[in-house]
Formats: C-alpha cells, structure tokens, sequence
C-alpha cells in the first residue's frame, strides 16, 4: 500500500470539507473494499477519510411506509434488527448471505451501493425495491443511481447519507453463492409494490453491473409464481462470462434465482 | 505517521505508526503480538482475526488508525495466566488443530460464534459460521467439535460466574 493520510471526522459536514482539501481523496466506510484495492496498489488516494465513526451515518429506523437505513450502518447490524426484519424480511436475508460473519460486522451498506460492484448483493435490493438513496446534497432514486460498473450518479466528494426503503407487499432475494468469495454468481431480488407492480433486479449477471430483468417482471405480473418463469428466457447477451460461469449459464441462473426469489418471498 | 490510542487485550498502548499501517501489522511489527497470523493477506483465509470491541473482524483488512480508541483482543489476550481459555482448552483436547497457522483465528473467531448464540449451537450453525475462516489441515472436523465442545465449557463457565 502506498503512503496515505487517514482523517476520521466526526460529521458529515467536516467529512465533506475534509474530501475537498486532498488532491485524491477517497471515503472510507468498512473498508473492505478500498483497503484490498489500496493494497494492491490498485487504489492510492492521498487523503483517507473515514466515514465508519460519524454517529449521524448509523442507524435503522421505521416509518409509516418505508425502512430507512442509515448509510454507515453494517451488514450485521441490519441482519440483527427487529425493526428490519418486520419491516422488509428479504433485506435481512440478503444481509445474512453477504461475505462472512467478519466481513459482515465491517460492510456497510452504503459503502456496498457508492462502489456498486457488478456482484454486490445490496444494489440488487436497492433498485428491486425502488429505494432512494439521499446523500448530503440531494435525493436520488434507484433508478437514475446506478450507472453501469463501479460507477453511479454521485458527485465527487458526495456522501451517501441513507437509503430508503418503501415498504413492499412482497418481496425474495435468492443468490447463487461463490462458494470462494461469496460474491453473487447472481444474485435476483423480486418485488411486488403495494400498488401491485412488479420490479425484478439481478446482480452478478450483467457486463454493465445491477440491471432489471424486464421478461421476468412482465411474466410475474401476470402471475406472480415461480411456474410463470418456466418459459421465460433470459438473453444471455452483454452478460458476464469467466472462468466461473459462462454467459448463458448465468443466463439460466437469472430465471431460476428469480423462482426461488419468487418462493421465498411467498 | 500518526498516534494510535488503543487498548489492546487491556493495556493502554500508544503507537506512532504511517497512516497506512494496518492493524495486522501494528499488532505483529510494533507490540510483538505475532499470535496473530497473516494468511491470504486478502480478507479470504480468517488467520488475523482479532476482536475489536468484543467482534470478530480480519485484522490485515482494518487500518490501525481504525481501531483508535477501540478495545483489541488478540489471542495473546484470553487465556487467564496459565489456565487456557475454554476456547483453547477444546481445541487442544479434540485436536482441533494440526500446524497451528489458522488456530489463533479459528479461536477468535470461535469465542465470537458462541457469545453471541450461547447455548444455542449446533454443528450446522458452527460450520456456517466459520466460513470466513479457512484450514488447510485438519478438514474441519475436529474444529467444529472443539467449537461445540468449547460451547458447552462456556456456558458452564458462565452459568457458574
């Protein structure tokens, strides 16, 4: 790892004035993401800022219609909330098969979504649920957030302040683990909305990163039931393929992560 | 470089350490704590994990400056003088290791599964949850009987405090 300055402020504000006075400066939340990249040489920010300790940046809380969960909160204080699980049950799964118990009691969530990493888990929620993710600036909705690899509409120096969650009627996730990484081969989380509109979001699957999968929303709803997939195919064009899976593979794995998505949300 | 305040396994410590030094390396290099390892160095293998305040976390993906102000245990940190810890007394009478190297891990890790499902472990859960850990050796077996082992001699311990 190269030399850096690491900054831990104790607010948003002195974080957000802090990123403007380095010449590269990079935020910080759990951290395991960008320490691995800055060990690797990958990554050298001059300035570290540390966004992990700012009280405002943690914490759940419950409205009449929606789950907001602060940006810094982690994967293993989400996984552990009452509040969470009543609220959106598919969130604490996700949160539950994310990493390892060590990596989930650093992740944050809002660390998971400013990477956007094409097989992160919680973009998947993110933009499935139709979720705003509000920063120090603005609101943004999850459909104009993402914008391809590694990449979304933050501004520099942006912080991503809490991600609300409108409350679903249903909704599943189900991931095809890596069995090494725990990354998400792919991953599906299905949603049926109050007003009864169906939104379908994979991870791991596409070339672009987190994408919705419109063949399996127009097939679940007109009927919402994992057999509504059985004839549905899933195009196998602009999807990843490595050594881990082919394109078509994770075609396939598209549709049948969104079945078991669909039973487990019930 | 910077000033580091910590207390690791109950001692105040003071570190001048680069700003990128991770906790790994403040631990091995600059207190001589080398009970904890560096395996994959990538997150991966669990042979640095250590308890910041009382959680199991990979040590080599933490930057000391991270752990200011924070309470760290290490594996040098939780037998009571000469008596073992629980933890380390199973794993020693159920040949819980073989060389040793992921051990240190294995048993942070172990003492962080039982204190926060107690009594209520089974082998299914102890395997889930020590996927962030990896052994070369032994093939896990013996280890998840250590851990369960260790579950019930805590408890123990525990219900007799």
């Amino acid at each position: 790892m190269y030399q850096t300055t690491y900054h831990c402020p104790s607010s948003v504000e002195e974080a957000a004035a802090l990123f403007g006075k380095g010449s590269d400066s990079k935020y910080l939340a759990g951290g395991h993401t960008l320490i691995p990249v800055m060990k690797q040489r990958l990554a050298a920010p001059s300035d570290v800022i540390d966004l992990g300790k700012i009280k405002e940046l943690v914490g759940i809380e419950v409205s009449a219609d929606a789950l907001i969960i602060k940006a810094a909160t982690t994967y293993f204080d989400i996984l552990r909330s009452a509040e969470a699980k009543k609220a959106i049950p598919a969130i604490v799964h996700l949160a539950s098969v994310l990493g390892d118990p060590q990596v989930r009691y650093r992740g944050t969530i809002g660390g998971s979504i400013a990477n956007n990493d094409p097989a992160a888990d919680f973009p998947a929620a993110v933009l499935a649920l139709g979720a705003t993710v509000k920063t120090n600036k603005r609101s943004i909705s999850a459909d104009d957030f993402f914008k391809g690899l590694f990449a979304t509409a933050l501004d520099d120096g942006e912080i991503i302040t809490a991600i609300s969650f409108p409350n679903p009627a249903k909704a599943g996730y189900s991931k095809m683990r890596h069995p090494a990484s725990r990354f998400a081969l792919t991953g599906v989380f299905v949603v049926k909305t109050k007003s009864g509109d169906v939104r379908v979001a994979a991870t791991g699957a596409s070339q672009d990163g987190v994408m919705r999968v419109p063949a399996v929303e127009a097939a679940l709803k007109a009927n919402w039931a994992p057999g509504a997939l059985e004839n549905v195919t899933i195009s196998a064009e602009g999807l990843l393929s490595d050594i881990h899976g082919s394109s078509s593979y994770r075609a396939n794995l598209v549709k049948v992560m969104a079945q078991r998505a669909v039973t487990a949300a019930g | 470089m910077s000033t580091v305040n910590l207390t690791v396994n109950g001692k105040p410590v003071s570190a001048n350490v680069e700003d990128r030094t991770l906790l790994v390396n403040l631990l091995r290099d600059h207190l001589n704590l080398t009970g904890t390892h560096v395996g994959c160095d990538t997150s991966q293998c669990g042979a640095c994990v250590v308890h910041i305040d009382g959680q199991a976390v990979k040590s080599c993906t933490v930057l000391a400056g991270q752990a200011s102000g924070a309470n760290v245990t290490t594996i040098e940190g939780i037998s009571n003088g000469d008596e073992l810890h629980p933890m380390q007394a199973a794993f020693r009478d159920n040949h819980g290791l073989q060389c040793g190297y992921c051990t240190p891990g294995m048993i942070m890790s172990a003492i962080d599964i039982v204190n926060r499902y107690g009594g209520k472990l089974d082998e299914d859960t102890v395997r889930h949850e020590l996927e962030g850990n990896i052994c070369r050796c032994t093939g896990y077996h013996n280890i998840v009987k250590s851990v369960l082992d260790a579950a019930g001699r805590m408890s123990v311990a525990q219900a007799a405090e």
